[in-house]
């Protein structure tokens, strides 16, 4: 019997319960698994486990022109998404924090809106907006579409960080003469760098992972990875998508890990 | 600071004046931080919302008129997509509890360690790509997909189930999606549950199932309400699920959306859809607020 949980029933009658949480454990992670193992499969039928193994699914990944052009488009917006939400997160959670402001309710709501509003009316809507200022088809639009979706994230984490830090700490370096700005740098940031990677990761993830509003407002030459993986779904089932999907997995994993190391530096 | 004479009036009215100048640079400096974030979301979601508000009032010949909102009752094709997604809603709702529940209460008995290794199994699969998990439904599904070879190679049964592009197949895929949205608000509740008032409970002579029943399960409703509202309201607007496993059978309210705007680029009708399903999201996040006092978004800010 543990200490922290002492209550007088053993591991013994708890039994059922961890059998019941087990299987739900596997219904939510044997999908991945699956999908891993049948990556590797050199038959194009579905077979689980398969008999033979192969790469040639990720060949078929790296080699087509198309998977691989939209990659480098997920890529790049995903970094940049990660550069902007991060800046104007962090600015805009420091404020928030600051608690001085008035209608600090409303500017929550604004903030955390997209979290909220259903994501396939910002998807119509953005497309609406983009048809009118040239933003649809273009790596700028779908940066600024996805930053909006990864703002909330980067603010909800950095004031996360923010509320463990003493604030005095940087009243106590301007009263001494350093500026607004090289007293955020130099006293609070470092104390709250952990959680600002972390809510960049986030933000990165986020658009990576991203399918509607991408679907609406990406195409052509900036067609992401999500919208051709949709598209291809929804005609066939190709097992290079299978591939592709155990790509995107293993970053998560990396990324999620990353961000749980910074955590514990906190 | 600047040096002020406290001792007369004057110079007490000038420190105030430079105080409040103080404060009101100070609060302009906060609002010049904010302000990028908060005019990026007003450009790009609130101004094109409005929009199409304005827009789902008038009808295709542009006179002001309530006919985008009329047709939602009047034909039947619209009435049968809002049952389809309630119907759908409160089905992977429930499923969510009947998952969610047990495994979430497992999780807050397990010792710190433990609880932290089979949380990953809860975490991994809500930061895995929604496309990637649909995927992975849809291969095991399917009519020639893993369920139906193993079972007909087992000889249970003849002919492949039809499990996938089905109403079974849209619940399966979105309540694996849905299910981390439950646990994890009700995991941090349960935490926060005194282990000292269920020891007293047993200690006063009740069975671990009454202490379970009397005490533990009480406290943990306002976590499972938060999980309930926050998995209901998102399932109300889902796309990808429906759209990948409904075999064009299952046409939930997302769909319609885009079908409605993309296919037959009727705007006003879309735009009159996506203003119901915000009032409906709305309305149900307002009235939890409203009956708990909490956020039901907080889900976000424990991943």
């Amino acid at each position: 019997m543990s200490m922290e949980n002492s209550l007088p029933i053993s591991h013994r009658q708890r039994l059922w319960l961890y059998a019941l949480g087990g299987l739900v454990m596997l219904f939510l992670i044997a999908p991945s698994v699956i999908i891993v193992i049948m990556s590797f499969s050199a038959s194009s039928l579905l077979q689980f486990p398969p008999r033979e193994w192969s790469l040639r699914w990720y060949e078929s990944y790296f080699g087509s022109l198309e998977w691989r052009d939209a990659t480098i488009v997920s890529v790049k917006v995903a970094v940049m998404t990660a550069i902007v939400a991060t800046l104007l997160g962090t600015a805009a959670a420091y404020a928030v924090n600051a608690r001085t402001l008035r209608l600090t309710g409303a500017i929550n709501a604004l903030l955390t809106a997209s979290l909220i509003i259903p994501v396939i009316l910002i998807g119509i809507g953005t497309f609406f907006l983009y048809a009118r200022v040239g933003l649809n088809n273009t790596l700028t639009g779908l940066v600024i579409a996805h930053t909006v979706q990864a703002l909330p994230l980067v603010v909800l984490t950095v004031l996360s960080g923010l509320r463990s830090y003493d604030m005095n700490q940087e009243m106590v370096a301007r009263s001494l003469g350093a500026g607004r700005f090289s007293a955020f740098f130099q006293v609070t940031m470092p104390q709250i760098r952990f959680s600002i990677v972390s809510g960049a990761l986030f933000a990165f993830i986020t658009s990576f992972d991203e399918v509607v509003v991408s679907l609406f407002i990406s195409g052509g030459e900036t067609t992401t990875l999500t919208r051709r993986m949709f598209n291809a779904l929804r005609d066939q089932i190709d097992p290079t998508i299978a591939a592709i999907s155990t790509c995107l997995i293993v970053l998560s994993i990396v990324l999620l890990s990353a961000a749980q190391l910074f955590g514990r530096g906190r | 600071m600047r040096s002020a004479r406290l001792h007369d009036g004057a110079g007490a009215t000038l420190n105030a004046d430079a105080l409040r100048a103080d404060a009101r640079r100070e609060s302009f400096g906060l609002l010049a931080l904010l302000s990028p974030g908060l005019l990026l979301v007003f450009a790009v979601i609130i101004v094109p919302i409005g929009w199409l508000f304005w827009l789902s009032l008038f009808d295709e010949a542009g006179q002001l008129s309530a006919a985008n909102y009329a047709r939602f009752f009047e034909q039947a094709s619209y009435i049968k997509t809002f049952v389809t997604t309630f119907k759908v809603a409160f089905t992977v709702t429930g499923a969510c509890i009947v998952l969610g529940y047990p495994l979430a209460y497992m999780l807050s008995q397990l010792p710190r360690r433990a609880a932290g290794v089979c949380l990953i199994f809860v975490i991994l699969p809500f930061w895995t790509s929604v496309l990637v998990r649909t995927y992975a439904w849809l291969v095991i599904l399917q009519r020639k997909g893993l369920v139906n070879t193993w079972l007909m190679d087992l000889g249970v049964i003849a002919q492949p189930l039809s499990l996938a592009n089905n109403f079974a197949g849209v619940v399966i895929g979105m309540t694996h999606i849905m299910l981390p949205f439950l646990v994890l608000p009700l995991y941090a509740s349960m935490k926060t549950i005194d282990v000292d008032c269920l020891r007293a409970g047993m200690n006063l002579g009740a069975s671990p199932a009454a202490t379970f029943r009397q005490i533990f399960l009480p406290l943990s409703l306002p976590g499972l309400a938060s999980g309930v509202v926050i998995v209901f309201v998102l399932c109300l607007g889902f796309f990808v699920t429906p759209a990948l496993m409904g075999g064009g059978k299952v046409i939930m309210w997302a769909m319609r959306m885009e079908q409605t705007t993309s296919l037959y680029s009727n705007w006003g009708a879309g735009a009159a859809l996506g203003v119901v399903l915000l009032a409906v999201t709305l309305a149900l996040l307002g009235l939890f607020q409203w009956l708990l006092g909490a956020r039901a978004t907080g889900v976000w800010s424990q991943r």
